[in-house]
């Protein structure tokens, strides 16, 4: 079916699935800690996206419903993570994850 | 048609300028450039008639989310950091893992066909804010209500996260 003109639930699959690795490939390459915070919303983004089209093919409320979830827990995730951020660098004075590796194994 | 243009163009601009947050070294142009690709998104809902969720996105994300992380990296000043030192090593590596994630995604997308075939169903304004506002106080009241308790919890978190006595 064609959720618009010639334009396919395939090819928003295509633009989520880009997305998605794009903030996969900034999480991994990427050393600053805001940076990679940033790639997850990102990578939240590419998902909500796949979420509407998937919730226009169906004619569904749900998965949007489900959206506004997502953008509520993401905007709470924000702002614990970014205090956070915000405490390590007073105390570290650093965000770079190459430093705080106090967890790793 | 005016509609497919605008979908690749929203699309293409969402792609580059993703691709632009995370090859600058400069967090701020980060910023910057993560809000374009959130408009565009915002622009992909307004195609896909999700009214209210294009709104809720602009002014939660746009608004809110990424003026809190400008405002970090400004307060902290981060846009001077020091280079990040990582050998080409691993960011090949890195390149290597996330084109493989990419192709599998790709693998599964292209399985899909099958879904191009479900026939048209007929809620073309289900984004629209009066039938989602019914679906969100009628059936998801409940979660609703505990999403504002998530939100309390977070802001006791972050203003406690933020007091200079701690640790």
């Amino acid at each position: 079916m064609e959720l618009l003109p010639n334009i396919t639930i395939n090819h928003y699959l295509l633009v989520s699935v880009a997305l998605f690795s794009l903030g996969i490939l900034g999480i991994l390459l990427r050393r600053n800690a805001i940076i990679m915070f940033m790639c997850i919303e990102l990578m939240l983004n590419a998902v909500n996206l796949m979420l509407v089209a998937f919730s226009k093919m169906w004619g569904q409320t749900d998965a949007q419903v489900f959206v506004f979830f997502i953008m509520v827990v993401a905007a709470a995730e924000v702002a614990v993570g970014l205090a956070i951020l915000m405490m390590l660098y007073r105390n570290m004075n650093t965000t770079s994850t190459d430093v705080l590796d106090k967890l790793k194994w | 048609m005016l509609t497919e243009y605008a979908f690749w163009f929203l699309s293409f601009v969402a792609f580059f300028s993703a691709a632009f947050m995370i090859i600058t070294k400069n967090p701020v142009y980060s910023v910057l450039s993560l809000i374009l690709t959130f408009f565009s998104i915002a622009g992909h809902y307004f195609l896909l008639n999700a009214q209210f969720l294009a709104a809720v996105h602009i002014i939660v994300y746009a608004g809110a989310i990424m003026v809190l992380f400008l405002y970090v990296i400004m307060m902290l000043n981060l846009n001077t950091l020091e280079e990040e030192k990582k050998s080409t090593w691993m960011k090949a590596l890195s390149v290597v893992a996330g084109g493989i994630l990419l192709f599998v995604l790709l693998g599964i997308v292209r399985r899909t066909d099958e879904l191009t075939v479900i026939a048209a169903a007929n809620g073309a304004d289900c984004g629209l804010v009066e039938n989602l506002g019914k679906a969100l106080y009628r059936d998801f009241l409940i979660p609703f209500e505990l999403a504002s308790v998530l939100f309390l919890g977070a802001m006791v978190g972050a203003v406690y996260l933020s007091k200079k006595e701690l640790v």
